[in-house]
């Protein structure tokens, strides 16, 4: 059996119902590790020790009464993009580096109400702005399976929190790729629920219309439990869904039957990692062993042009919402100026780092006058129409599979002077964001990394909208013939 | 030499900003009073901006905004959408404004005036909906160093734009639209309507053309108007403002100019030769509005009665003039005071009471109040106190003078005006002897007047009947005295 801080949530859930081990010793261990793994990863922003033991108490006393749901007592770390009552939240940005809200996220509130333990804030990319996790103002985080090469982003500390055995499971925001992506570096399991699924009350806005909040975590029934726990309407948010949430663990099935899985076609695109490729292509057989019907020849035409699409829809949104930084009412506030404009202008010029700035001139310029109908009107139509190639898709297929990424996880600073190479690390993922669909990226292999580290590689599933159910049973088939989850960096 | 000075078009255009009669704030659930609050006690996190927090819709906003749509004439299209306005300013707490841009709730529609006894419809282009800003307060120490103060009460308050053609022609007529507009809003109940007090604000478009040349001048506009007074004043001075200059061969710059009251004169604040670009586009946190058509019609059956209905009601259903009608719908709460006083009279006897009650309203009533700086609903004097006094009145009781005293203390006491008359003794007199006593000593006293009126100076009655009301401290029934006077006067030639 796995060492405790290695368990999976669900396994620790069983363990505290038999009383075998406290939510408190679960908690002390996962500080023990933070503090040993922790200086060299840097997965965890603020730490928050006293009140983790408290909920921890408290979750044993509720344990005791009998009054436990599966969450009940087990750590958590929360990526800083999600506000927390009276615990500093940062968004991983030096304009919120003081920054405590007075109200904690809907996500997070359901989870304390689940009695969960937080463990502290996870590192990110600055507003979420990033596939690696470098543009944290505070420093990267490093990939617990190669210490010279990143976990992924934007969720890069929650997904290494979870990945080192630090946390049993994270909260993370998708915004294009977010929570997948880095899921995908980091050999675990992370879902994007369908957009509205859970209410973005509390998430700091990065693309109002893309966001979404979701699981980084161990194992498949894991994310599914954290999705039961999180998802919901919230009449904070008028943009969740008031659908009935479906009850996703009882889709979680051992084989594949009947299953109708589509692949696109435009997803194995020339230039992609041959080991990735390979991995992928040979997952999706082995679906075909566990029962489902394969169909290789699914196209997504519009695919080329969501990643274009992405970063004119995301910039512009973006540009609104971080208009609020102005050093007026909270965070860093520069003061030394001659007049208010020039306190404003210098507390985002030295309150945002370079890629915030970047997507935020991006933004700009594409909402300006003149410019607005040849891009953002012109992305929202492009966005319809790759909405409607996946409507088309589902006709036939309960899911598609794909790549999550087309690469593994890439070297510190490797494409930090290359933005657009960058922005690629996402083309297979923000299709998914474009159109509001659930994904979820599950460990299917690893490569050999060029100094012979073993790298992990993810399958991404999709499902139509709000169908969260086949997407868990398409996961969760897969990772019970596997053992891939049960393979563990060696730290 | 002499010059034909050129004859110019004047054209007006209004945009008013009104400030909803909602409970809570457009988008969050504070409360969207805030006139006697200390500075920042109606805030949430998300009036104020704050990460992560999200807008949600006042339904009952946007019902205020279709009602007034409605009663402006609007269609109201089955979708409207709200948008981001981008602009940095410190009072906009999250550097946008969430307003309507292409998808407004209300589109097109009118609204008549009258003016000189003309009617005229003038154009509405939309009416729709956003929030307001937090408020700005410069401050000066006593040291010289100037700072601002923010006070965020105000952000997210409801604010109804109401855009109006560029139709006007003239101050007067703009003043006539505004009054009119109010009225509306008032009616409706979805506007305090009060321009000093800033939630009915109105900014001007003015431009002067040659008359008869199609094309448009170059628009100027005026902001930082305060009361009705205000704009009529800063109209007219920037009409005369811009003639002036045209007439020099100059021409006019397109920009923003302040009103000052004080000095009676606009001044630039900023040239709108670079238009902003507020870069608008859809609010992607809220979903758009659906306005169907059930809704839209249960928004219709729940509108209170306008002014214009009620205007043809009162002259067709009390005879009265169209003067007295004017007056009396001038707000919902006068009209409905004049109506509860009408109704204590009996069916019968509702006509002529009703132009008893006009009279009453429109001339000592308003008068008092204005005396006072009320408004009817703020009277001690009731719909019923009137009633009563007029039945007083009506039965011989009491005379018009007395009437008018008693009038006078109910106004300053609210006691009922049968314990006014008896307590006073001001009842009137109608035992013709101690009448006929009275006119008797008035005779022996002005033998020139009554000798006038012999004469054949008619006039010369009033006289003597005002001195009989005198010696009878007002309490003769003056219709009788002018009776038994007529008759002294031929019985003694």
């Amino acid at each position: 059996m796995d060492p405790l801080h290695y368990l999976a949530a669900h396994e620790a859930a069983d363990l505290l119902a038999r009383r075998e081990v406290s939510s408190v010793e679960l908690t002390r261990a996962a500080f023990d590790r933070v503090r040993a793994l922790d200086d060299s990863l840097h997965a965890f922003l603020t730490l928050t020790e006293e009140e983790a033991l408290a909920q921890a108490e408290a979750a044993d006393e509720r344990i005791a009464r009998g009054d436990a749901g599966p969450l009940t007592g087990i750590p958590v770390a929360i990526k800083d993009v999600l506000c927390t009552k009276g615990v500093r939240t940062t968004c991983g940005s030096r304009i919120l580096e003081s920054f405590i809200p007075p109200y904690d996220a809907f996500a997070v509130q359901r989870l304390k109400e689940a009695g969960c333990v937080m463990l502290g804030k996870a590192n990110m990319d600055e507003f979420a702005m990033g596939s690696s996790g470098e543009n944290s103002a505070f420093g990267p985080t490093l990939n617990p399976w190669d210490k010279e090469r990143v976990p992924g982003g934007s969720s890069s500390g929650s997904a290494a929190a979870v990945s080192a055995g630090m946390a049993f499971y994270a909260l993370g925001s998708d915004t294009g790729g977010s929570i997948r992506q880095p899921a995908s570096h980091s050999g675990i399991v992370g879902l994007k629920p369908t957009y509205g699924r859970v209410s973005r009350y509390g998430l700091i806005a990065f693309g109002s219309s893309l966001d979404q909040i979701g699981p980084l975590t161990r194992s498949v029934r894991d994310a599914a439990l954290v999705f039961q726990a999180v998802a919901g309407h919230d009449e904070r948010d008028s943009t969740s869904a008031t659908l009935d949430v479906p009850t996703v663990t009882e889709a979680l099935a051992p084989d594949l039957k009947g299953m109708r899985i589509g692949v696109p076609k435009e997803y194995f695109v020339e230039g992609m990692d041959e080991q990735v490729r390979q991995t992928v292509r040979a997952a999706i057989d082995q679906m075909a062993g566990l029962g489902a019907e394969i169909d290789w020849e699914v196209s997504l035409p519009s695919t080329d042009h969501a990643l274009a699409v992405y970063y004119i829809i995301a910039p512009s949104e973006a540009s609104a919402n971080l208009a609020r930084y102005d050093g007026v009412k909270y965070g860093y506030s520069y003061n030394e100026g001659a007049s208010m404009w020039e306190n404003m202008e210098k507390t985002r010029e030295f309150g945002f780092g370079d890629e915030v700035k970047r997507r935020i001139m991006l933004g700009t310029y594409a909402l300006s006058a003149g410019y607005y109908d040849a891009y953002y009107l012109k992305a929202q139509k492009v966005r319809t129409l790759i909405r409607r190639e996946f409507d088309a898709a589902f006709q036939d297929h309960d899911v598609l599979v794909a790549p999550v990424s087309p690469t593994t996880a890439f070297r510190l600073g490797e494409k930090t002077d290359d933005p657009l190479q960058m922005y690629l690390s996402d083309v297979f993922t923000i299709p998914v964001n474009i159109a509001g669909l659930p994904g979820i990226s599950i460990p299917c292999g690893f490569s050999r990394g060029d100094n012979g580290s073993r790298l992990p590689i993810g399958l991404q599933i999709i499902a139509k909208p709000f169908d969260e159910p086949s997407l868990f049973r398409a996961a969760y088939a897969y990772e019970q013939a596997n053992d891939w989850h049960k393979q563990h960096p060696e730290l | 030499m002499t010059t034909t000075a050129v004859q110019y078009e004047t054209i007006i255009g209004l945009e008013v900003h009104a400030q909803l009669l909602t409970r809570s704030k457009m988008f969050c659930p504070c409360a969207a009073s805030y006139v006697d609050s200390s500075p920042n006690t109606h805030v949430c996190p998300t009036c104020l901006g704050m990460p992560g927090v999200l807008p949600v819709i006042n339904k009952r906003a946007v019902e205020m905004t279709i009602m007034t749509g409605l009663a402006l004439n609007s269609e109201v299209p089955e979708r409207a959408k709200f948008d981001r306005k981008n602009y940095p300013y410190p009072d906009l707490m999250k550097g946008y404004q969430i307003s309507e841009f292409d998808q407004p709730l209300c589109t097109g529609g009118w609204l008549e005036i009258e003016l000189d006894g003309q009617r005229r419809r003038l154009g509405i282009t939309r009416v729709h909906l956003e929030e307001d800003t937090a408020k700005l307060i410069h401050v000066k120490s006593p040291t010289g160093e100037t700072y601002s103060l923010i006070d965020v009460n105000r952000s997210g308050v409801p604010l109804m734009e109401v855009v109006g053609e560029p139709d006007m022609h003239s101050p007067d007529e703009a003043r006539a639209y505004l009054v009119k507009l109010r009225q509306i809003l008032r009616y409706l109940d979805v506007c305090a309507g009060n321009m000093e007090e800033g939630n009915f604000r109105c900014d001007a478009n003015v431009s002067l053309r040659p008359m008869g040349a199609s094309e448009l001048g170059s628009k100027v506009e005026v902001k930082n108007m305060n009361s009705f007074r205000s704009v009529y004043r800063a109209l007219n001075h920037e009409v005369e403002r811009q003639r002036e200059i045209l007439d020099n061969g100059g021409r006019i710059p397109q920009e923003t100019r302040g009103w000052v009251d004080d000095q009676g004169v606009t001044v630039s604040q900023r040239s709108k030769e670079y238009a902003n670009d507020y870069r608008y586009f859809p609010e992607p946190d809220l979903p758009p509005i659906v306005v169907d058509r059930e809704w839209l019609e249960k928004i219709r059956a729940k509108m209170p009665e306008l002014p214009g209905t009620k205007r043809a009601r009162f002259l067709s259903e009390y005879g009265l003039s169209e003067y007295d009608v004017s007056l009396l719908i001038e707000t919902p709460a006068k009209a409905d005071y004049f109506e509860a006083a009408v109704a204590l009279a009996p069916e019968a006897k509702r006509q002529k009471r009703a132009k008893a009650a006009a009279n009453w309203i429109n001339g000592e009533l308003a008068g008092l109040l204005n005396a006072h700086n009320i408004v009817v609903s703020e009277a001690k004097i009731t719909p019923k106190g009137l009633s009563q006094l007029i039945d007083l009145q009506e039965d011989g009781t009491i005379s018009g003078k007395t009437a008018k005293d008693v009038f006078q203390e109910m106004f300053e006491t609210g006691r009922d005006p049968e314990q006014i008359v008896e307590g006073a003794g001001l009842v009137q007199i109608t035992a013709s002897d101690e009448i006929a006593a009275a006119v008797e000593r008035v005779l022996e006293n002005n033998a020139k007047a009554a000798d006038d009126y012999r004469g054949g100076k008619e006039e010369a009655i009033k006289f003597l009947v005002g001195q009989v009301m005198r010696e009878t401290r007002g309490r003769a029934n003056p219709e009788m005295v002018n009776q038994m006077l007529k008759g002294k006067l031929s019985d003694n030639p």
